[in-house]
């Protein structure tokens, strides 16, 4: 199998604090890695590092190599380019204050789609493959920011889709989701797993064993362990303190 | 031990010894901002009413539209009004771009580094400098500097400097009103920043930016002080009627030196004059905070989160 992304010796300082103390791991073409583990892990920050956005913030210092498709990101020129090639999904859901249109096809109008029907099949898609279809096929034009949280989330994914991406990275989705509309996400996910290379953080352990291929934990800015997702939820995965966090132990 | 848990209902609705002082506190606090609310609008009414009571008498379209007369002692404001009208939009031609524009650049491209702190004090800086410290500067800089002379161009520009700092201010708190997080959404999309700019912080900030540059027409309106020694003079009669007597380069009249002219230079000049005058410039500057309530007011009502 393919190596979509491969993170060698990755270190992350917020001025002097650190958030990542030099990890290294590959993401493989067309799989579901779950990352789980508690608070400050630095999980957020990883997914902020593979598409460029962490370098916004103040004092920030990056170390280490994140490869994809074999190329280097920090070198890729076209950083907006590199965005559109990677769908982000934040835990609070952010309806931009457009209409709910306007919304999914913000992405494609700004890479200079400007055709009505093309735009128009781009949404329908994307809203469909959010789950959200037909609860907003009625009112498009309404705003965005007007819809409940977990529909808000919805939309969110459907705007993580409508560049098509490579890579969807979704950090913790379902905060604000009921159960239900959860699994129905988690149904989609595994169809996108054809199309897509998916990285779902998560601070539910029972959603990465549901979903994931592979499952990482990570542990105050290291990577204890990463392994085939059987494994990790297995009795006897190489780590003591995976199987204490999988079960519940501490975390 | 056993613990009471029963409570009576007597017990239960009569109110602690804590509790009233609670309310007593409460009502005393609420009645002393409002006596403080009523002394702040008291004033404002007192002095509109007593400008309309006394200038009452000379109070028509007349006074509005007819130069000053009899060495200015009699007619109306006609030449001060347009004057001033001018100073005040060649200004803000001139400091609403450069102004709104420059606060973009420091909220949202513009990284913390020591450049951006000094430029950010001197903003707060300059917002603080006397008028007559603008004054002196117009004069050296344009009038003199730059060969402008005393004209209203001068003068606009003076006051456009004036000005400058108080508009970048309120256009970065506008801006600072949008959530970052939708900034943070846009650059996950891909977006450029002037894309965000364009499509989600400036349809969103629009309303302050514009009150913020509104409420300066009052400031730049009321200065005496900026265009004294830059373009401003004590009388100059142009054509009545026509906006466009003035020429950019001429010297013009204006509201405020006018009514220090013929309250303290121009012996007997009858009370209503000056109170007129008074009662225009006010009347003006109110005029155009309104439309700056109505403008906010109307982009409000769309406010999109």
């Amino acid at each position: 199998m393919e190596n979509k992304i491969e993170i060698s010796d990755l270190k992350v300082n917020y001025g002097d604090k650190p958030a990542l103390n030099g990890i290294s791991f590959n993401i493989v073409q067309n799989e579901i890695l779950g990352i789980i583990g508690p608070a400050q892990s630095g999980k957020t920050t990883l997914l902020k590092v593979i598409n460029r956005t962490l370098e916004f913030t103040h004092g920030v210092t990056i170390q280490g190599s994140v490869k994809l498709d074999g190329v280097d990101i920090s070198t890729i020129g076209d950083v907006y380019g590199l965005r559109k090639r990677i769908g982000m999904v934040l835990p609070l859901p952010v309806g931009l204050p457009l209409s709910i249109y306007d919304n999914v096809a913000f992405a494609p109008r700004t890479s200079g789609i400007r055709i009505k029907a093309e735009l128009d099949e781009i949404v329908e898609r994307c809203l469909k493959q959010a789950a959200l279809w037909d609860e907003v096929k009625d009112r498009l034009n309404s705003l965005g920011t007007r819809l409940s949280g977990g529909q808000q989330q919805r939309l969110t994914i459907a705007r993580a889709l409508s560049h098509q991406p490579e890579i969807l990275c979704l950090d913790e989705f379902s905060i604000a989701v009921d159960p239900i509309t959860t699994m129905r996400i988690e149904e989609v996910l595994k169809t996108l797993k054809n199309e897509m290379t998916i990285l779902l953080v998560t601070n539910l352990v029972q959603q990465a064993k549901r979903l994931a291929d592979r499952t990482a934990f990570m542990l105050n800015g290291d990577l204890i362990e990463i392994d085939d997702t059987e494994v990790m939820f297995s009795d006897n995965p190489k780590q003591q303190s995976t199987f204490d966090y999988i079960n519940g132990d501490f975390g | 031990m056993e613990i009471n848990t029963e409570i009576s209902p007597e017990l239960m609705f009569t109110e602690s010894s804590i509790g009233k002082q609670n309310r007593y506190i409460e009502n005393g606090v609420k009645i002393f901002f409002l006596i403080m609310t009523c002394l702040m609008i008291l004033p404002l009414l007192l002095i509109v009413g007593y400008l309309i009571y006394k200038a009452f008498p000379v109070l028509s379209f007349e006074f509005l539209f007819t130069n000053p007369k009899d060495n200015m002692r009699a007619g109306g404001v006609w030449a001060p009004f347009l004057g001033t009208i001018y100073l005040v939009v060649v200004s803000l031609m001139v400091a609403a771009p450069i102004g709104v524009f420059a606060a973009v650049y420091l909220n949202e491209y513009a990284r913390e580094n020591w450049f951006t702190r000094i430029v950010n004090l001197a903003v707060v800086n300059l917002a603080g400098v006397p008028s007559i410290v603008h004054a002196l500067f117009g004069v050296g800089a344009f009038v003199l500097f730059a060969g402008l002379g005393e004209s209203i161009l001068a003068a606009s520009l003076t006051l456009a400097i004036m000005t400058l700092p108080v508009i970048i201010a309120s256009t970065k708190e506008a801006l600072n009103a949008v959530p970052m997080s939708f900034r943070e959404a846009c650059w996950n999309l891909g977006a450029t920043r002037w894309q965000t700019i364009r499509r989600i912080v400036l349809p969103n900030s629009i309303s302050g930016i514009l009150t913020g540059v509104i409420l300066q027409v009052s400031r730049a309106a009321g200065e005496t002080a900026p265009i004294m020694f830059t373009g401003a003079v004590f009388y100059k009669a142009i054509a009545e009627g026509n906006v466009f007597a003035y020429n950019i380069t001429d010297q013009c009249m204006a509201l405020s030196l006018h009514l220090y002219t013929i309250s303290t230079q121009v012996p007997d000049v009858s009370d209503v004059i000056p109170y007129g005058t008074a009662i225009v410039l006010v009347g003006s500057v109110l005029f155009v905070n309104a439309a700056a309530i109505c403008v906010r007011v109307y982009l409000r009502t769309r406010k999109k989160w």
